[in-house]
């Protein structure tokens, strides 16, 4: 395992397992969840798009989904409650099938990029995921107090004369930009497990909001870590064994 | 005393006036009540005095500078949400010094933890300590039981002691009349 052929994906995937679960936390926070499987699929037809177009398809994954995270607060007001979201995951899906049925070479990738590719990441993703991750991760933590302050006390936060949208518009586009990283490697369902089960978790048996992240930050590894090994051993595809792990790992604590 | 605020011939709204014109002014250290019958406007007042309604005629002058801090009716969407007592002090900048011993002893344990009425009085606490020179509070007194009412009286003259100006909201006559210094009463009576 520690070959170079399966260190790589190895580190890219658990670099991912540290910001997914730390990123959900504070998509729950605003009841956003949703948007970890409308970013992916965004994600996934823009790469598609951008395969068609002659381009790098991380580029057209990566610029769909920023473009629809920093996007998103000029249509949030008529498609609240989760609308935005819903909409967007049925657009982006819609739009890969399509595309990948119209031509071979994006069905291929198609395909990859649903059921994940993580064994496929090479050093150059390695770096992307880590400098991105690097970054979000100071990012959050800078922003963090804020979400928090925004979500418990709009109108303090308000009256204090902080303004909502830069927060919230970075917020968005780091989301936007951590899932389509994510999707690139871990594929779509996998990025919405790391996203979705272990914030799920840690917010029902954490006792403080610091605990919290730390605890889905600890699900997250560990699920990672097993279903890396579990699908090496048993020579399985990754995404449905980190799906499946950490569905078994929610039951036993839920 | 230095004056806060100074409204005079106000009128208040959202889309459309909700208040008749009125007069109204807090200094440093007072607390004034504001009260009157439902409808009459008195959450939109204090939504004006926050920036967050319309000001459709009169004037208001805030003192440069002024911090405000603002506590509505809306409670904060605590349940469900690994957040502590004390980490939610800190969000506001608020201070648990003071605190009733029965709310002092549970500063960390989750807030979705603690009964309605302990999760009212520090939702109202983070608000009500955070740094700010005028503090407006929206019927404070909801969901507090006799101790917690008889507790914010005593903290809120304190509170006004150390030279913050707040105004109360409030339908609760005996709570008001213990509480303030002044009372005006949005209604017929005061509108021009």
């Amino acid at each position: 395992m520690w070959h170079e052929l399966f260190l790589i994906p190895f580190l890219t995937g658990l670099v991912l397992a540290v910001l997914l679960p730390l990123l959900g936390c504070y998509l729950r926070l605003r009841d956003e969840w949703l948007a970890a499987l409308a970013y992916s699929h965004v994600a996934a037809a823009g790469a598609l798009l951008a395969l068609v177009a002659a381009l790098p398809p991380a580029l057209g994954g990566l610029g769909a989904a920023t473009v629809v995270g920093a996007g998103k607060r000029f249509f949030a007001r008529r498609l609240a409650g989760g609308a935005s979201y819903a909409l967007l995951l049925l657009g982006g899906w819609a739009v890969a099938v399509l595309v990948a049925a119209n031509q071979p070479s994006a069905e291929r990738l198609g395909h990859a990029l649903f059921d994940g590719q993580l064994y496929f990441a090479d050093s150059l993703q390695l770096w992307l995921v880590s400098l991105f991750a690097g970054v979000a991760l100071l990012v959050l933590r800078l922003l963090s107090q804020h979400l928090l302050l925004a979500h418990l006390y709009p109108d303090f936060f308000r009256v204090r004369g902080l303004q909502a949208w830069p927060i919230q518009s970075g917020f968005d586009v780091l989301a936007a930009l951590a899932l389509a990283l994510a999707t690139m490697s871990l594929g779509v369902m996998g990025a919405f497990a790391l996203v979705f089960i272990p914030p799920w978790l840690a917010f029902r048996r954490a006792a403080n909001w610091r605990k919290g992240l730390l605890l889905a930050v600890l699900i997250g590894v560990l699920a990672y870590v097993a279903a890396f090994l579990g699908a090496l051993v048993l020579d399985q595809p990754f995404g449905p064994m980190l799906a499946l792990v950490l569905i078994t790992v929610g039951l036993v604590i839920a | 005393m230095s004056l806060l605020l100074d409204a005079q011939g106000l009128v208040a709204g959202w889309e459309q006036p909700a208040t008749r014109p009125f007069d109204f002014s807090v200094e440093a250290g007072e607390v004034v009540g504001l009260t009157g019958p439902n409808g009459v406007g008195k959450s939109t007042v204090l939504a004006v005095f926050a920036g967050r309604a319309t000001r459709f005629a009169g004037r208001l002058e805030l003192a440069p500078g002024l911090r405000l801090a603002l506590q509505t009716q809306d409670v904060p969407p605590l349940l469900g949400l690994p957040v502590s007592a004390r980490e939610l002090l800190a969000l506001t900048g608020a201070t648990p010094d003071g605190l009733p011993p029965w709310l002092g002893e549970r500063l960390d344990l989750r807030l979705d933890r603690l009964s309605g009425g302990q999760r009212h009085y520090l939702a109202l606490w983070a608000i009500l300590q955070a740094p700010a020179d005028l503090v407006l509070l929206d019927e404070p007194t909801n969901n507090l039981d006799a101790a917690g009412v008889a507790h914010l009286t005593v903290h809120l003259r304190e509170r006004a002691k150390t030279g913050a100006g707040i105004v109360v909201v409030s339908h609760d006559a005996a709570f008001v009349a213990d509480v303030c210094d002044r009372v005006v009463v949005l209604g017929a009576s005061d509108v021009a």
